[in-house]
């Protein structure tokens, strides 16, 4: 039966995850060089109109039709034919608002991988990755998680709201991008961000809307939706208190960047646990998740010299491998009676089968994206040459500047 | 004493600036530019309108240089800046006639280093 209470919040809240992804065009936008910040907003906003059309005609049906074996959704529901109102079992809102909002998804999680291949990619091999990657990565791995009858979700993998389909999968396909891409050209040490504003406008329109993102993953109103929307909070509150601490203790000087690279770091390590654990686990979480991405973007990166522009891997990946582990350590069914314990309520399992649920997703990432890679740099290619590479994405690609220097 | 001024692709301002610092020349100003030379400008396209012949960013550097730094400076600029393509930029060379340095208010050869 459809309840309308919850109709409403699911509304709003796949509302407020949709602006999640013109948000990071935004954080993402201002980290970059100012010759290439047209080429990071179009490729994001790209991202939500092509996967919108994806998700519609076939995404939908691979992540969530009728399973098959556990592994894949069949062709059912391909141009969303024969999904209606009827709410799915177990569910109160109308089955073509769950399309809705799981469609936000699909969408953010591939143009969270941008980051990693900024200033750097050719648009027409960059837009055949994205198809391939968001149907052949992404909707399989939200099968596997989400869908009824997906073996992940079979063996018991608490994944609130996409630490591991999302973070994860993400983070680790950007890592493998930036090592298959290569550096960027003529950059030793990096550049500064050509707007920092745009992006502490971008991070903290994340902040907001990720409220819809965990609290939403309820499906409904009530208290697991407000226990996760007080957790989202108050992990990145402390991540991003975290972050700060660290910056001015080991580099001497809080800085924005800083903040605003943590209070997202807190924000992804939740994520999977929102839902399943208590105000003071979240404080725990945000803050691991802010200390091992700080150790990654400021230590790891330098040591092996990969071109993770925008702190991908080091940001989502990391802090979501540290989220959904500690999800194994801190759930509990006090908060959310459809969840389970963790290690720290007596039941190590959890925390085992929390790792399988990570390893499961980095290996299929990193597989899944080197094949993708290899086959569209064949067709396609990744790369723009150097030359377009120095004078700018902007330029080359899409014959826009985003800034003039007289009229 | 001499003013050099060179106009050079932005990308290289890092590999110059290396190059000068080689040949102990520290001081210099640097400011963003737009210009054209024997490189075509720049085609851009706004909601279909195609604007031909924009023109290109440079990075325009001015240095002050004592007699005996000028070549030195100039073969730093020339290293540091050449891709071998035209775009590449040029140098201009011209007298200095006096140079002050405000906080102390010596002059001449003196104030440039």
């Amino acid at each position: 039966m459809i309840n309308y209470a919850d109709t409403v919040w699911m509304l709003i809240s796949t509302a407020l995850v949709m602006i999640m992804t013109p948000t990071l065009a935004f954080f993402y936008g201002g980290l970059v060089r100012k010759k290439n910040v047209l080429s990071v907003l179009m490729q994001t906003i790209v991202v939500l109109a092509v996967v919108s059309l994806q998700w519609v005609l076939v995404g939908y049906s691979l992540a969530f039709g009728p399973d098959l074996g556990g592994v894949i959704g069949a062709f059912n529901y391909f141009g969303l034919v024969g999904v209606g109102m009827d709410p799915l079992p177990g569910q109160s809102i109308p089955h073509q608002l769950f399309v809705l909002f799981q469609m936000m998804f699909a969408i953010i999680t591939p143009a969270l991988i941008i980051g990693a291949f900024v200033e750097r990619i050719k648009f027409s091999g960059f837009l055949a990755f994205i198809l391939l990657w968001t149907t052949l990565i992404y909707d399989p791995m939200a099968h596997w998680v989400w869908a009824s009858g997906g073996w992940l979700a079979g063996l018991g993998a608490l994944d609130f709201a996409g630490g591991t389909v999302i973070h994860i999968l993400a983070g680790i396909s950007a890592l493998v991008m930036a090592l298959l891409l290569g550096k960027r050209e003529g950059l030793n040490g990096g550049h500064s961000p050509h707007n920092l504003p745009l992006s502490v406008l971008g991070a903290g329109f994340l902040w907001f809307g990720w409220f819809g993102f965990n609290a939403g993953s309820a499906l409904s109103v009530g208290p697991v939706a407000v226990s996760a929307f007080l957790n989202t909070n108050t992990a990145a509150a402390a991540a991003a208190v975290t972050w700060m601490v660290m910056d001015w203790v080991v580099n001497r000087v809080p800085t924005v960047l800083g903040v605003i690279t943590g209070l997202v770091a807190g924000l992804v390590a939740i994520t999977p646990a929102a839902g399943y654990v208590t105000p003071l686990a979240s404080i725990a979480i945000g803050a691991a998740g802010s200390i091992f991405g700080f150790i990654f973007v400021t230590k790891v990166k330098m040591k092996f010299g990969y071109d993770d522009s925008l702190d991908v891997f080091g940001v989502h990946g990391i802090a979501g491998i540290v989220g959904a582990l500690m999800t194994g350590l801190f759930a509990t069914k006090t908060i959310n009676s459809a969840g389970a314990d963790g290690l720290f309520y007596g039941n190590p399992h959890q925390l085992l089968v929390q790792a399988l649920a990570v390893g499961v997703a980095i290996a299929f990432a990193a597989a899944g994206t080197f094949v993708i890679f290899k086959i569209v740099d064949l067709v396609v290619g990744m790369r723009v040459d150097v030359r377009e590479e120095h004078v700018g994405l902007d330029l080359t690609q899409h014959h826009e500047s985003g800034y003039t220097l007289m009229e | 004493m001499k003013y050099v001024i060179a106009v050079i692709r932005p990308h290289k301002l890092e590999d110059v600036k290396a190059e000068l610092e080689k040949e102990e020349v520290h001081l210099m100003t640097v400011t963003d530019a737009l210009g054209c030379g024997r490189q075509k400008g720049v085609t851009e396209v706004y909601r279909g309108v195609r604007e031909v012949g924009n023109l290109l960013r440079k990075v325009k550097l001015e240095i002050a240089v004592n007699d005996n730094f000028l070549e030195r400076t100039i073969s730093a600029i020339t290293r540091g800046a050449r891709e071998g393509q035209i775009g590449d930029g040029k140098i201009f060379v011209m007298d200095l006639a006096e140079c002050v340095r405000i906080s102390t208010g010596e002059r001449g050869g003196e104030a440039i280093g």
